[in-house]
């Protein structure tokens, strides 16, 4: 029998506020353990949270950048259970029931599909809540049989994002993931550093025979760190289920762990044991009211998004369709790439550059666009200096490393290292005519046709010029001479 | 122990008086009243932890102030103590529990911030019941608080230590919180003035809580112009309670000066039915006669739902305990308070909460689980949800004709220790004129208005619209000054 699966996803991310949801202690990642701690997020008795206005615009601009409605009001519940990471016993976190809205419902991501079309995955909501601490278990510095709990993360800011159950494939989850990361990241909500664990996915598998209109036993895969670990996993859940519809088993409703390691998935619990979180609304916190006023100001702030913007730098620009997706990948290097051409720059020469040098540094740095220290002003007067002949493209690249080194302008670093490029004929002649005296046999071999050597002479000229002679002036005199 | 007075002045307000005109030191009268707590204290058991070397250094603090003509905070020098369910920076906070035996916090919670910085002794923190559970003020880890006007018998509840410490002269003043009736039973109990503001007139930043949607910090004094004080110098919206109003904060003491002429007074028949036992209802009609008296006419009016207490118990210990259950799911032992160490970690939750806890803590948070449970969460949570609705707009339909509303406070008088420890349900109908008014939000007093046949004080209750303490306290100084005894 042939399967088809289908797949729904909850996505939590992490904002990139400054502080906590409920408290002003700051959400940086890495501090010493238990230092950015208050009563509020340390769930001291009698403290109290109050909901971090930063976080709702951040979860409102994902929201509307995907297209959702932003619900005039809604509500946080708390969702209750017992764990050591979990200081007050319950999570703060927005809940949709027939009473309770989250603060998004609705909207959509575009994913490539299989047949080269796009195919809309529909979000089901948007809702905010807060992150739990963390347990360390394992450690070498943690005795045995003890555990250590960090309450650092307690109460930064993360939204959940929840598709509908639209996913057919594990590709197309990939592509999902990797929009929404984009998406997310375009919009500033997130910095969606993975190995911060600033996106951790739960998806839902289920599978059933083509042409089945009921949906199967769905299992449920629980907080995965990659994107690539994501598709991996459901690749095998929806394995172990044909196998297992095949033999003659039954699905059992269950969450599981993947171990990206072993690329295998345990049970944590069955449907039985499922938790009953005993949702009711915080009667700490007061209903979130948004109107229209403050929908319309947080729609203005919004970015032009990647997909519009590939339309629009295919139409304004000559560049090629892959040089459109390496520039519009990051909303950062886009405008980078926007200030170089505004600079003066035909558009092929600046992508040439920043798809080339300008990445390969970047990649190999490790570092953004943003630390990097040659400004789009400072590529655009280099490409200047190539294109009016002033130097070489190869010097180009040697005063482009100097310039990630130092930061200075192209224009002063030729200066100091006295780069200009040598086209007076004068002293190109005297260079040249050394050079004939001292290969005779080579002259020769020119003279009788060897018309490759031209490549010869001209590496004697760099060298004997430390790369600076002017190419076209130096071959056509050199033709002139041997000629 | 009819004048516990160790000094010549009774009320905070005749005390900031001769502490301002330099009369007595702030040292003298700390000192004073440390000593006469120590004398006390043994038996009326309204203090958990009396903080001495606090009082005197912040006494200190005070003095230097007057010599030096600083300007003065409004309750210079006051010798105030708190419910031990407010959070103290530095100083033990039990909640009566077991459980936060050895709890320090670190912070102070808003209401006591304001106390300091209005020039108040803070002495110490006052006994109670458990996480502010009970009516009686018997659910204490640290034992039962006796009512000074009659040591056999119970303070009322929850804020029994607050009530008792006022009654017995160990603090002018002391703060309480009213859950389901927690500052006006006691306050009536007791023969002093305790009055439950209206739900977010007061931060609750830093008073722990047992039932969010319900709690309300209150004070008490012995006077009504007292009581308003010190109303005043803890209302106004904070920053760090969401739920605290943006609602400007009245001069509560002027409003104690406005008599009563003009206002209709509604008389809800639901609260002197059956089992209101007779010489209570009978002081409470003395205290509404001299209201009528002072130019206010009196009319009956009905809360059909709200005077039921099959809807109004009901739904209160529904929504209380539900809101309870998740509040006190933070005490597991891990962080902070007691502890009992086991093999596993399930075992250390289960071994610490079955011992932490007290037998009514435990019997609430089995209760608000058992309500907040899913295939529960429709028949109970929800249900009261809606009866808490149907509850306010009782009220709001008798405030479109009424300015205030009176009743009695309880049904009875303070009764013996021990007497209801076994019968829970019997306690719990001790809040039944009480309950349906935090239910809805809106503010209410307990100011005395006699004594019963056996001479154990009675109070009236008044009730205002939301936000109309100034109101109650105008009806409640009259009650006051035509009553006292």
């Amino acid at each position: 029998m042939t399967y088809e699966s289908v797949i729904g996803l909850e996505v939590h991310a992490q904002l990139a506020t400054t502080t906590k949801i409920f408290c002003g202690c700051s959400a940086e990642f890495g501090a010493d353990p238990n230092t950015h701690v208050c009563p509020v997020c340390l769930g001291l008795p009698g403290a109290l949270p109050v909901l971090n206005q930063n976080v709702v615009e951040m979860a409102m601009r994902i929201a509307l950048a995907a297209g959702c409605t932003i619900q005039p009001r809604s509500r946080f519940l708390r969702k209750n259970y017992f764990y050591p990471d979990l200081p007050k016993g319950y999570q703060i976190s927005q809940f949709q029931s027939n009473e309770e809205m989250p603060l998004a419902t609705g909207g959509g991501v575009d994913v490539p599909s299989a047949d080269g079309g796009t195919k809309t995955i529909r979000l089901t909501r948007i809702h905010m809540e807060e992150d739990a601490g963390k347990s360390i278990h394992q450690e070498a510095f943690v005795a045995a049989g003890e555990s250590l709990v960090d309450v650092n993360r307690c109460g930064v800011p993360l939204i959940e994002i929840v598709s509908e159950p639209d996913l057919s494939t594990s590709e197309e989850v990939f592509h999902y993931l990797t929009s929404l990361h984009q998406l997310l990241v375009y919009t500033g909500v997130s910095e969606g550093d993975m190995e911060k664990g600033h996106m951790r996915i739960d998806a839902n598998v289920s599978i059933r025979p083509v042409g089945e209109t009921q949906l199967g036993t769905k299992v449920e895969i629980k907080n995965v760190n990659s994107f690539r670990n994501c598709q991996r996993a459901i690749e095998s859940e929806i394995q172990r289920q044909i196998d297992l519809l095949e033999t003659g088993g039954e699905i059992e409703q269950a969450t599981m762990l993947y171990d990206p390691d072993r690329n295998i998935l345990r049970a944590m619990r069955t449907k039985e044991e499922s938790d009953d979180y005993r949702y009711f609304p915080d009667p700490d916190l007061v209903p979130l009211v948004v109107d229209s006023a403050w929908v319309a100001r947080v729609q203005s702030q919004i970015p032009e998004l990647p997909e519009v913007k590939r339309v629009r730098f295919a139409e304004d620009y000559d560049i090629s369709a892959d040089q459109i997706d390496v520039l519009t990948a990051d909303r950062d290097v886009a405008d980078y790439f926007e200030a170089a051409v505004a600079a003066g720059v035909q558009s092929r020469l600046a992508a040439n550059w920043i798809q080339g040098d300008v990445m390969r540094v970047l990649n190999d740095r490790k570092i953004a666009i943003g630390d990097l220290r040659v400004s789009a002003e400072d590529l655009a007067e280099l490409i200047g200096l190539v294109d009016k002949g002033d130097i070489s493209t190869s010097i180009a690249r040697t005063v482009f490393d100097d310039m990630v080194e130092t930061g200075d302008s192209p224009a002063a670093i030729v200066e100091k290292k006295g780069l200009v490029q040598i086209s007076d004929t004068g002293e190109l002649d005297g260079v040249l005519d050394q050079i004939i005296a001292d290969n005779p046999k080579e002259v020769e071999r020119f003279k009788g046709g060897d018309q490759k050597l031209m490549g010869f002479f001209m590496g004697q000229l760099m060298r004997a010029t430390k790369g600076q002679a002017n190419p076209q002036k130096a071959s056509q005199l050199l033709r002139e001479k041997l000629g | 122990m009819a004048d516990d007075s160790v000094f010549s002045a009774q009320t905070a307000r005749g005390l900031v008086h001769g502490i301002r005109r330099e009369k007595y030191t702030a040292r003298e009268i700390t000192e004073k009243i440390l000593a006469h707590i120590q004398n006390t204290n043994p038996d009326i058991n309204a203090f958990i932890t009396v903080d001495e070397a606090g009082a005197l250094e912040a006494a200190d603090a005070v003095d230097q102030k007057v010599a030096a003509g600083q300007a003065l905070g409004p309750l210079v020098g006051v010798p105030i103590a708190l419910k031990d369910v407010l959070c103290t920076k530095g100083l033990r906070t039990t909640c009566a529990s077991k459980i936060l035996d050895n709890f320090v916090p670190p912070y102070d919670a808003t209401v006591v911030t304001r106390l300091r910085q209005a020039d108040a002794i803070i002495l110490g923190k006052l006994n109670m019941d458990e996480f502010a559970m009970g009516s009686s003020s018997e659910n204490s880890h640290f034992g039962a608080v006796k009512n000074p006007r009659d040591q056999t018998r119970v303070t009322g509840g929850s804020s029994g230590g607050s009530a008792a410490a006022v009654a017995a002269g160990q603090a002018l003043m002391t703060l309480g919180s009213d859950t389901g009736g927690s500052v006006r039973l006691p306050a009536s109990f007791c023969g002093v003035v305790g009055l439950k503001p209206t739900y977010g007139r007061v931060s609750r930043y830093g008073l722990i809580a047992y039932a969010s949607s319900l709690d309300q910090i209150g004070p008490f004094a012995r006077t009504v112009e007292d009581t308003a004080t010190l109303l005043g110098v803890i209302a106004g919206h904070d920053p760090r309670d969401s739920t605290s109003a943006h609602v400007p904060v009245p001069d509560y003491l002027l409003a104690c000066q406005r008599g009563v002429d003009g206002l209709t007074i509604g008389l809800p028949t639901e609260f002197f039915g059956a089992g209101l036992q007779s010489d209570v209802r009978d002081a409470v009609m003395q205290g509404i006669e001299v209201l009528e008296k002072n130019g206010a006419s009196i009319r009956e009016v009905s809360l059909p739902t709200a005077g039921h207490p099959a809807f109004a118990i009901a739904a209160y210990y529904i929504i209380a305990t539900a809101e309870a259950s998740s509040n006190l799911s933070r005490y597991d032992g891990v962080k902070y308070g007691f502890r009992d160490e086991a093999e596993s970690l399930i075992d250390m939750y289960v071994q610490t909460r079955s011992k932490g806890f007290g037998a009514e803590v435990k019997r609430r948070i089995m209760l608000g689980t058992y309500a907040l449970s899913a295939g529960y969460y429709d028949a109970y949570y929800r249900k009261a949800q809606q009866v808490r609705t149907l509850i306010r707009r009782d009220f709001d339909r008798a405030f479109e004709s009424c300015d205030l509303l009176a009743s009695p406070v309880s049904p009875t008088p303070a009764f013996k220790l021990g007497e209801k420890l076994d019968d829970p349900l019997q306690m719990y109908l001790s809040d039944i004129y009480t309950v349906s008014v935090n239910l809805a939000g809106i503010p209410g007093i307990s100011v005395p208005c006699g004594t019963s046949t056996e001479g154990l004080p009675i109070g009236l209750q008044l009730l205002g619209n939301a936000f109309a303490e100034e109101t109650i306290l105008s009806a409640a100084a009259v009650v006051e000054r035509e009553l006292a005894s």
